[in-house]
């Protein structure tokens, strides 16, 4: 069951596309991993899933439910922290979890409080103002505001940043656990493929506000298939061909060119399909692993 | 011819000479008519009166206040508005008939008759002979028969002219007013918005009595007297 | 929406600037109330310089009630100011903290989050007046004791009776939170449109200082948009002050002369708070949030 459908959404900032035609689902108790470099469109479309922002174009379904009509039933069921963890300097750890439980409609023991509070590791820092905070302090405890009213979607915006490798394990751990142990669907967005490997079962990487790659981690990462490039004098024609094939399960929804991710030992029987079936056929480039690709994509901005 | 001519001078002088002595001495005395007046006021050592007031300034809005009027013998006078603040004319209050009469530092001049409000009143005039009182002359109208002033005008040294109006009811014997009437003439009064701090419309109604009427009255309607009951003087 | 308008006012009322406003106005209140303490007679002699030509005012004219209508002539101007550091910075503040986006990703609407903090923005104006009344009014008729209000206008002198003056500053107290909500809803509309929280404050101080100027100063082009401009309005108070006299002049207790003219800038003043309010709802509604 998908916990959120999104379909063609964009956004448009004067001249600036920060989201393209943007479509992808999220089943219910999984990680999704939501990867792009900063400035990819990653937060203008968790703001869009929030309804801070507004879609251009498109739809959002959460729980079913479309969130520009059923927002507020969708965002009970729903905790967030978007980007930076911007908290009130004069409260306290105790006191912001206070005021985000007040405002659920539901009500919220305050026993769940402290236990939200040790859960995130601020128990000990419970009365202190957030002034006095680190920047992973302030991480941790927007991560306490996402949680304390007990949601079963857990949209978490670069969870990681601000943090030491240790405070970094813990989040991670904290997200298996919110997974795994209370059956949570986590939306979790990176721009680090390495946070993220680790803990998603479902990876969508954007760039400029479009869709590059879309999949399961493990078959994404996995070391025997490789995405190739098909270049030919007509793209059309070619897709065709591919489409009628048993190569149709490799292909990537990509609008630059031909795209699949195909075990290698099948590139050879691949051309020679191609070959057979008079595509006229310029090159099959072999592009590289999923992280290889996501650095690359990185490393051109 | 000569005992004749000293007749004429006789005649001349019975005739106009001596009404003229006579009337420079009589100018010299106190009219009978004041000596009456005078011993009617006399019978009061000192009252306490009860009375409204009221007061009519074109740039001035102010409610009928009750107020009591402390007098002593011979001349000390104070009103006091009961609980409140009281605008009274400057200097004008301590110059009423009782407080006029008593200085005895005077001389009169009879001015003839007027008829006012139907009442046939003699007019007599008030001149100081002492030059550290505050009034100047003082014109006083009298019925002669009750012996009661029903209005007086004073000019006083600093504090301009006014009038003192009287009407006389339950208390007429001792010669006290049952209502009191003083009119003066106003300044202008205006305070600059910078200091007042109003910067709106101004109150039309107010501008146009304040052209029409540089006349103030302030009346004091008396409900009830106490008379020589005795009265401390730091009333006063 | 209650629980909304109690977590808006327990930020207003953690934050230490909040009382900044309230110190600033004990002090100003008490600094006016020393001065006038120690030389209020040369004050009160100066303001009836043209009463004592004609008359003697005899009684306590520098009395509580006096010093009350001084105070808040003077400080109705500057309320306002203080208003505005909370009112301009109740939404473009927490924008610019970034707080923003984790009360809009709640499940209330924004037009109920916008509405809670305008209702939390209008307790912390009314209780800054509450504050206003009970030093101006009250401490100053506890130490000028009472008497009757004598009041020096521009161009006449009002003297009311001490028994017809307390429900006089009662009306006028809530006038004037009227007028001060206009300026928190002024504040607020500033707020909306911006993501800093200087910007509102000092445009909607700005604004204040602007339009007091065009309704104070008394030049006929500026007097055709006076009526139109809600400072004009949050002046007339002092209406409260006034009043009617009968044909013979005298003063008419518990009357007021023109009521018409604060009923009409009641009225002016409301559809102000209700405009400025509209459109911040309006404006927020519609906004993308990026901060």
């Amino acid at each position: 069951m998908s916990l959120i459908k999104v379909q063609h959404i964009s956004k448009q900032f004067g001249n600036l596309k920060a989201v393209d035609d943007l479509s992808f689902e999220v089943q219910a108790g999984q990680v999704f991993g939501f990867l792009g470099q900063n400035g990819s469109g990653k937060s203008t479309t968790i703001r869009m899933l929030l309804s801070l922002i507004h879609p251009s174009h498109g739809s959002i379904e959460i729980f079913g439910q479309s969130i520009q009509k059923n927002r507020a039933e969708i965002l009970e069921q729903v905790g967030a922290i978007i980007e930076r963890p911007d908290l009130y300097p004069y409260l306290s750890a105790t006191e912001h979890l206070q005021l985000f439980a007040k405002v659920r409609k539901q009500k919220i023991a305050s026993g769940r409080i402290l236990d939200t509070l040790e859960k995130v590791g601020l128990a000990g820092r419970a009365q202190d103002k957030v002034q006095t905070f680190s920047l992973g302090m302030k991480q941790r405890l927007g991560i306490a505001i996402a949680l304390v009213h007990n949601p079963s979607l857990i949209i978490l915006d670069e969870p990681t940043n601000g943090l030491d490798p240790q405070g970094i394990a813990d989040i991670r751990a904290l997200i298996q656990y919110l997974a795994k142990d209370e059956g949570k669907t986590v939306f979790v967005s990176s721009h680090l493929l390495s946070e993220i490997e680790q803990l998603a079962h479902q990876i969508l990487i954007i760039h400029q506000g479009k869709k590059m790659v879309e999949g399961n981690t493990k078959e994404l990462l996995d070391p025997q298939k490789r995405i190739v490039q098909i270049k030919t004098m007509n793209d059309a024609g070619t897709l065709q061909v591919i489409v009628a094939s048993s190569f149709s399960n490799y292909l990537l929804p990509r609008k630059e060119g031909i795209f699949l991710k195909i075990p290698t030992y099948e590139i050879p029987l691949l051309n020679e399909t191609l070959i057979k079936a008079g595509v006229a056929l310029l090159a099959i480039e072999s592009k590289n692993a999923l992280e290889d690709y996501f650095l690359q994509i990185t490393s051109n901005a | 011819m000569q005992p004749k001519k000293y007749k004429n001078i006789v005649c001349y002088f019975l005739a106009f000479v001596f009404p003229l002595f006579l009337s420079v001495n009589l100018m010299a005395q106190t009219d009978p008519l004041i000596e009456k007046v005078s011993q009617k006021l006399a019978q009061v050592n000192d009252y306490v009166a009860e009375g409204v007031m009221k007061t009519d300034v074109a740039f001035i809005k102010a409610s009928l206040g009750k107020v009591k009027v402390y007098f002593k013998k011979p001349n000390l006078l104070k009103v006091k508005k009961e609980g409140g603040i009281s605008l009274l004319p400057r200097g004008g209050v301590s110059l009423t008939i009782n407080t006029l009469l008593n200085t005895k530092q005077y001389t009169t001049i009879p001015a003839g008759n007027q008829v006012l409000n139907g009442k046939n009143l003699k007019v007599i005039k008030l001149i100081p002979t002492d030059d550290n009182l505050d009034w100047v002359i003082s014109t006083l109208w009298i019925d002669p028969i009750e012996a009661l002033v029903y209005k007086t005008a004073t000019t006083t040294k600093e504090n301009g002219s006014y009038e003192i109006t009287m009407q006389y009811g339950e208390y007429s014997k001792q010669g006290l007013a049952s209502k009191i009437i003083f009119s003066f003439n106003t300044k202008d009064y205006k305070l600059p918005n910078g200091i007042t701090l109003e910067f709106g419309d101004e109150d039309p109604t107010a501008k146009q009595k304040a052209l029409k009427n540089k006349k103030g009255t302030i009346e004091i309607t008396y409900s009830k007297y106490t008379i020589n009951q005795g009265i401390p003087n730091n009333i006063f | 929406m209650w629980s909304l308008i109690q977590v808006e006012l327990y930020k207003i009322f953690r934050r230490p600037r909040t009382y900044i406003a309230f110190g600033a106005i004990a002090a100003l209140i008490v600094v006016i109330q020393l001065g006038l303490k120690m030389d209020g007679n040369s004050y009160a002699a100066f303001l009836m310089k043209d009463i004592n030509d004609t008359l003697t005012v005899d009684g306590k004219v520098l009395n509580g009630y006096l010093i009350c209508y001084i105070l808040l002539q003077l400080l109705l101007v500057h309320v306002p100011l203080l208003v505005a550091l909370i009112a301009a910075d109740m939404i473009s503040g927490e924008a610019n903290l970034g707080t923003l986006r984790l009360l809009f990703s709640t499940p209330y609407s924004r037009t109920h989050w916008v509405l809670a903090k305008f209702i939390a923005a209008s307790i912390y104006t009314i209780l800054l007046l509450i504050w206003l009344a009970f030093l101006a009014l009250f401490v100053s008729m506890w130490i000028f004791g009472t008497d009757d209000l004598f009041l020096m206008k521009s161009n006449y002198v009002v003297l009311i009776e001490q028994g017809d003056v307390l429900w006089r500053y009662v009306g006028a107290f809530i006038f004037a939170s009227f007028a001060l909500l206009t300026v928190t809803s002024l504040g607020f509309l500033m707020s909306s449109l911006s993501s800093n929280s200087i910007g509102p404050i000092v445009g909607t101080m700005s604004a204040i200082v602007f339009f007091t100027i065009l309704s104070t100063l008394n030049i006929p082009l500026f007097n055709v948009v006076k009526p139109y401009l809600f400072t004009t309005h949050m002046n007339n108070w002092k209406e409260f002050f006034d009043i009617k006299v009968n044909l013979n002049n005298e003063a008419i207790r518990g009357s007021i002369l023109n009521i018409a003219k604060i009923k009409t800038s009641l009225l002016v003043l409301t559809l102000h708070i209700i405009l400025f309010v509209t459109a911040s709802v309006i404006i927020i509604k519609k906004k993308d949030i990026l901060s």
